[in-house]
């Protein structure tokens, strides 16, 4: 299958798109602020500066109720955060896995590595494990999964990526049939909600404690994509161009992927199985700075960071319970795609 | 020499060879055309002189040493390839696909600054494309987007290019539009390769032409020595007629044309 993307291109002043690029990438700081601020506890923009800063400088929140700052502090930004750094991972490795596989319809869970870490998390749950043992699980089954789908690739001598893909689809199906088998077995009434709502992906239960690993490995992840983005552009002309402009394609793909993996995998254990962002942000990417990956990168980054932020925010204050995040980036992200797609006049 | 084949032989698998025993050279300044049926090992070929493939006997030789000892963007810029005209999967600007001939002078965390955005709006300028620099890659006609891939060649900054097959799906007008740029820069020293199916294009614009048959290397020498007819025929499994034309007492090829019915 020959996808194309014509990706409308900007005929702006150079200036103005200067302007429009810095704006893009200060999206997420803006809405972090915002975000604090949202709740069924309400609180100011200001309240949440000086909470924020009030680590620095002792005195200066201390006219506002203790309440206030446990919430801004112990609730809404371990939560925030997790949110910018997921949506981070999600749209970058979403473009990365595009740009490889020179496919603008796959994202970073094309080789099973969200199918790997669903199963590994519904088992834990299944046997009524805590936390940290679902988010391990979660972890290792994703690394797992790709590593089959990698290693099982390698069997094959010629045409290794469409191998590798094919090998991601099957492994995939594999860890999703093993899933729905543990829900089959699992206790309607009991571990099988958790189950459920687990692999529709959520926010609710993240503290501190997930943040230093998760912040750590995004922010890694994140600056080597940022270092190498224009690389991608090479490797989305396939392997024999690339190599005759001086690439290494395969070792690089194999970093790419490395790094991919990791990044999506701590990801997942720490907000279940989120789908569309990694198909969606890059997509929206492409319509704002075009298709060239020194600027994707970086915008792909921002926007899904500020994006899984925005639904996020929706999720927990719209209805007074929480809506999974899996079901509203379906919701929103399905109808974006279908109004992008159109706008992008994309050809088969 | 800048870049010579030694007795290569390729096998995609083995026991079965593709390319068998090639010798060839390219010298500064020259245009070899390489003709020959398909399936007979041109693609092959180029990929072994663009260094994507590794011959599984001989050795190929870029201004004197052996390809593989090159590192890879030391290589590439000596040596460019003009792959088969294809649709990338994203709708990159005429610029931004020149501006990836600049890979082999950058590192891995390089990307293109000031300095690279003169030359590869200078090689769209020799090709004649400087006011297509903002345009759809992708939406450009066949010929305008293989005169792209020669300022891409050209943005490389390498002294031989390889091109596979760039008169085909053109129609007379964008072959003659990108063969007269090719013809031009050739003068200025730059090398090509050109694998292709339209041995009159030989014979407008090749110094020297390798036919191929089966991956093995039929002939190989001056336009007056190669593309004869008994060769041709040879070639391609067919009779084949060159038709010549007298001027000033000398007996120039004007055209080589396969006559009806006469397949073997």
């Amino acid at each position: 299958m020959r996808v194309v993307v014509q990706a409308r291109r900007a005929a702006r002043q150079p200036a103005w798109r200067g302007i429009g690029y810095g704006l893009l990438l200060a999206l997420p700081i803006l809405l972090f602020l915002v975000s604090l601020t949202l709740g069924l506890y309400g609180i100011d923009v200001s309240d949440v500066g000086r909470i924020l800063l009030s680590p620095l400088w002792p005195n200066l929140a201390d006219d506002i109720p203790d309440a206030a700052q446990t919430i801004v502090l112990q609730i809404r930004l371990p939560r925030v955060l997790a949110a910018l750094l997921i949506g981070a991972t999600l749209a970058c490795t979403g473009t990365a896995f595009q740009g490889i596989f020179k496919n603008p319809l796959v994202d970073s869970n094309l080789l099973g590595v969200s199918s790997g870490a669903g199963f590994g998390a519904a088992l834990m749950l299944l046997i009524k494990a805590g936390t940290l043992q679902v988010q391990l699980a979660a972890f290792a089954f994703g690394l797992l999964a790709v590593s089959l789908a990698f290693f099982g690739s390698r069997m094959y001598r010629t045409a290794p990526m469409i191998v590798l893909t094919l090998m991601g689809i099957l492994i995939g199906s594999l860890f999703n049939s093993l899933t729905s088998l543990l829900k089959y077995v699992a206790d309607p009434l009991d571990t099988l909600p958790a189950i459920t709502f687990w692999l529709l992906g959520g926010l609710t239960g993240v503290t501190w404690s997930d943040i230093p690993l998760l912040a750590l490995v995004t922010i890694a992840g994140s600056l080597f994509f940022w270092l190498i983005r224009w690389q991608f552009n090479i490797l989305s002309l396939g392997d024999a161009e690339a190599i005759a402009l001086g690439i290494n394609p395969d070792r690089l793909k194999l970093m790419i992927i490395v790094v991919a993996t990791l990044m999506s995998a701590i990801a997942v254990s720490v907000g279940g199985v989120i789908g569309w962002v990694g198909l969606v942000i890059p997509h929206a990417g492409r319509i704002l700075v075009g298709p060239d990956h020194k600027r994707l990168i970086p915008v792909s980054l921002s926007l899904g960071a500020a994006f899984l932020l925005l639904i996020d925010n929706v999720s927990r204050t719209v209805l007074p319970s929480e809506v999974p995040l899996g079901v509203l980036t379906g919701l929103i992200g399905v109808p974006m795609l279908i109004a992008l797609l159109r706008r992008n006049r994309t050809g088969w | 020499m800048r870049i010579e084949a030694q007795n290569i032989s390729y096998a995609y698998r083995v026991g079965k060879p593709v390319l068998r025993d090639v010798s060839a050279s390219v010298a500064a300044g020259e245009v070899v055309y390489l003709l020959g049926s398909n399936g007979g090992g041109k693609t092959t070929l180029l990929s072994c002189l663009a260094g994507i493939l590794t011959p599984t006997e001989g050795h190929v030789l870029v201004d004197g040493d052996d390809i593989r000892h090159y590192a890879p963007g030391d290589r590439a810029r000596r040596v460019g390839l003009i792959p088969q005209l294809h649709v990338p999967a994203f709708a990159y600007s005429v610029r931004e696909i020149v501006l990836m001939g600049r890979a082999p002078h950058l590192g891995l965390f390089g990307s293109p600054r000031h300095a690279d955005f003169e030359i590869a709006d200078n090689a769209l300028e020799s090709v004649g494309l400087a006011r297509f620099r903002d345009r759809t890659y992708t939406e450009l006609s066949g010929g305008e987007r293989q005169l792209v891939m020669i300022a891409r060649g050209l943005a490389q900054q390498c002294d031989t290019l390889l091109m596979d097959e760039p008169d085909a799906h053109l129609d007379p007008h964008n072959q003659l539009r990108v063969l007269e740029i090719v013809a031009g820069l050739a003068e200025q020293g730059l090398s090509f390769v050109i694998s292709s199916h339209t041995p009159n294009n030989a014979l407008m614009y090749a110094n020297r032409v390798m036919l191929i048959k089966r991956g093995r290397l039929l002939a190989f020498g001056p336009v007056g020595h190669t593309l004869t007819e008994a060769l041709l025929s040879e070639a391609y499994d067919m009779e084949t007629e060159v038709i010549y034309e007298e001027l000033d007492g000398r007996r120039i090829p004007r055209a080589i044309l396969p006559r009806r019915g006469s397949l073997r």
